[in-house]
């Protein structure tokens, strides 16, 4: 149950700087998702850990000591990728012992670890089995059980489940978590699924053109990111430009043009400041025309109607011209509305966040290429 | 006339039927989602329709010819796939009027015809850069852009999204419906992913093992799932076995472990049949009283899970059996702890119930 610790880890490629100056501490125990956009460096973050490539400059720690020039082999990990890659002439129970009998252990001292590594994956019954006679999720569960077997407490995954059907991934997860957890050994799983991060993970990198842009714990990501980069990419938001109109004791008023004003809780700007406001399609709640709240109301026609399941997103365009989505989920209200109808939505205060208006522009900060 | 019609399509590898006697029509301009899990002839249907592979029985027309002898180059049809498959040593520009000009079209057209597509997929800055320089949805905007250009109007997509990041998927879907559909262009787009069939698909064709096994909108495929399967494999259900105990007007009476019994609004049961009634997670409540006219069950937090939009709870009834519930973070904004005994609760209206199946419920929504 090792812990992990980088400091001021740079790693190039040419002229990409694929990990800026990285520091990162895990604590033993903990099981640590890495999201961000394709070449954010996530990948070669977790192939330094694993020394499969070797850093420009900075330290890695593992439990303590420093492991820069310990080959892979020595670091005490397991180390699983997509691609599966189990001995196709081999049968799982050979597999699995594979890293044992390498390392020269004698069959009494490897057998019982194998045998509970197969039992926690569940495939106890299919150790006569060869690879391709098992399914996609049973085969990456047994590169897995593999990684394990040598002993590592540090599991490094790399889009392990990536090969998988959705179905499948979703109930993977969290049988990976619950290895994880059970054998107590720490994990950092790199993946491009943000519900997969969320779901697992007792905290979240996320990272962007090789640095580390936020941590925190799935929540906290979702309901209080600390920048307009990770509102937008663990979960859909909408973002509108505004000025600080006015300071109230309990907040501020923002001036989204044309009569819209959003009263926000956050209160260290200045009048005038340039600012971003944030929040959830799923925190407006439709009011009534003839509502006497008429505070923090965004009124607009409906555009666009999807659903998916029983949730239904609404696309409005408001009267400022800005687009916004607002989703209700059809087992608490059916508003019953058409395209072309006209909707108000009230938005609470405090579900609304606020960031100084990005110097490179908002669609800068929301891209995700 | 429907612009691709399927008869009795069957396809065999080796000792494996691929394809089980497939029949699907489709109309001009529809966006048709094919849904399925690994396995489940996805993908050869799409390479028959796009003349990849050779049938063993059965029609494929398009725009009412038979064309099971006709190359797919003929066949009116781009087929595109995961990995996008751009000539590396070209740059945008060239990829995309690579299909043209082999058409021996005249420069201006092509010259045209290219830089409209390229505005259409919004690409037209990075002309001149080569596909290593672009992101993965670059690549596939690309690829897409290059397929709009052959002037096909059958789009076949297998898994146009499957090598992109979670959140860039979303909204290249949505966006790659529009461009479709402002070209009054035929999709058939497969894909692994019931949320993005339920998203983009104007009718989703439900594969498994080679069969079809529902063809309906998605609203149909997600409310009125025709098997135990579909409404696993779409969406996830609670799922609970028990047995008819009483038909009347308001529906059918279910008793299940202990004696427990629930209401589902559906009359058409058979007293004593044994069952299997589903409801939806997100169909399902947690509250701290019963709800009026609902099935209302005392239970215990035992986990939840944070999801990002919504959270899954799981709970534990007192007759020992587990299930979950599911809300947006906004409905939910209570959020309960673990321990707490409270109400799980749901409408009769919102459950649905089918014949336990011969080969047992596991079989049906186990996923391997």
């Amino acid at each position: 149950m090792p812990n992990v610790e980088l400091i001021k880890i740079t790693k190039r490629y040419d002229n990409v700087v694929a990990n800026d100056n990285i520091n990162l501490a895990i604590k033993d125990g903990e099981y640590v998702s890495v999201i961000g956009p394709s070449g954010c460096g996530k990948t070669t973050l977790i192939k330094n850990i694993a020394g499969i490539i070797k850093p420009d400059s900075g330290d890695i720690f593992i439990d303590g000591k420093r492991v820069n020039d310990q080959p892979i082999e020595d670091r005490g990990i397991g180390y699983v990728f997509q691609n599966i890659a189990l001995f196709p002439h081999m049968n799982i129970w050979d597999n699995v012992t594979y890293g044992p009998k390498v390392k020269g252990w004698s069959q009494k001292e490897s057998t019982p670890l194998v045998k509970e590594m197969l039992d926690m994956i569940q495939l106890s019954t299919r150790v006569e089995a060869y690879p391709s006679e098992l399914s996609g999720g049973m085969q990456q569960k047994t590169a897995v059980a593999r990684a394990l077997t040598s002993r590592a407490e540090l599991l490094l995954l790399d889009e392990p489940l990536g090969a998988l059907d959705v179905k499948v991934r979703a109930k993977l997860r969290y049988e990976l978590r619950r290895l994880v957890k059970d054998l107590h050994l720490t994990a950092l799983h790199v993946t491009h699924d943000q519900e997969e991060a969320m779901s697992i993970s007792d905290r979240v990198i996320v990272m962007r053109k090789g640095k580390i842009v936020e941590i925190g714990t799935p929540f906290d990501l979702y309901i209080h990111p600390k920048n307009i980069f990770t509102a937008n990419f663990v979960g859909e938001a909408n973002f509108l430009e505004g000025t600080i109109a006015h300071i109230l004791e309990e907040g501020s008023i923002v001036d989204l043009k044309n009569g819209l004003r959003l009263r926000v809780t956050i209160k260290n700007h200045k009048i005038d400041d340039h600012v971003v406001i944030v929040f959830r399609p799923e925190f407006g709640v439709i009011r009534d025309k003839d509502d006497n709240k008429t505070f923090n109301r965004l009124s607009g026609n409906v555009i666009e109607i999807l659903y998916s399941g029983n949730i239904v997103r609404y696309k409005v365009k408001l009267v400022n011209n800005a687009t916004i989505v607002f989703t209700i989920s059809l087992s608490i209200q059916d508003p019953k509305l058409s395209v072309g109808d006209n909707l108000s939505i009230y938005v609470p205060p405090e579900h609304i966040l606020t960031y100084p208006y990005p110097k490179g522009g908002l669609s800068k900060e929301l891209s995700l290429e | 006339m429907p612009l691709i019609k399927l008869v009795n399509i069957t396809k065999r590898f080796g000792k494996i039927t691929a394809l089980n006697d497939i029949n699907l029509s489709v109309e001009n301009g529809e966006y048709i989602c094919i849904l399925g899990p690994t396995g489940a002839g996805k993908t050869t249907l799409l390479r028959i329709i796009a003349g990849l592979l050779e049938l063993d029985e059965g029609e494929v027309y398009i725009e009412g010819q038979l064309v099971n002898d006709v190359p797919p180059e003929d066949r009116n049809t781009v087929y595109m796939f995961q990995q996008f498959a751009l000539f590396p040593h070209m740059d945008v520009w060239q990829n995309v009027s690579y299909t043209p000009s082999i058409k021996d079209w005249d420069n201006d057209k092509i010259n045209y015809v290219t830089s409209e597509i390229l505005e259409m997929v919004r690409l037209a800055e990075r002309r001149d850069a080569y596909p290593k320089e672009l992101s993965g949805g670059m690549q596939q905007r690309v690829a897409l852009a290059r397929g709009i250009a052959s002037g096909a109007r059958i789009l076949l997509l297998d898994e146009p999204f499957g090598a992109l990041d979670a959140r860039l998927r979303v909204n290249l879907r949505s966006q790659l419906r529009a461009l479709v559909k402002s070209q009054k262009l035929t999709t058939i787009h497969v894909t692994h992913d019931q949320e993005e069939a339920l998203m983009t698909a104007d009718r989703v064709v439900v594969l498994r093992n080679g069969r079809i096994e529902q063809i309906g909108d998605p609203n149909q495929i997600y409310s009125k799932p025709r098997s135990i399967f579909i409404a696993n494999f779409v969406g996830g259900a609670n799922f609970i076995e028990g047995n008819v105990k009483k038909v009347d007007d308001e529906g059918s009476l279910i008793e299940f472990r202990d004696d427990f019994q629930l209401r589902v609004s559906t009359p058409s049961t058979n007293v004593g049949e044994k069952v299997v009634v589903t409801v939806r997670h997100e169909d399902t409540l947690i509250r701290t009283h019963p709800v009026i006219g609902s099935n209302n069950f005392s239970c215990h937090i035992e986990s939840r899970i944070f999801i990002g939009d919504s959270m899954v709870y799981v709970l534990k009834l007192e007759n020992g059996i587990t299930k979950s519930s599911k809300g947006l973070l906004s409905d939910n904004y209570v959020i309960h702890n673990i321990g707490k005994q409270r109400i799980f609760s749901f409408q009769p209206g919102k459950c649905l119930i089918f014949s336990y199946p011969q080969t047992g419920l596991l079989q049906e929504i186990e996923a391997v």
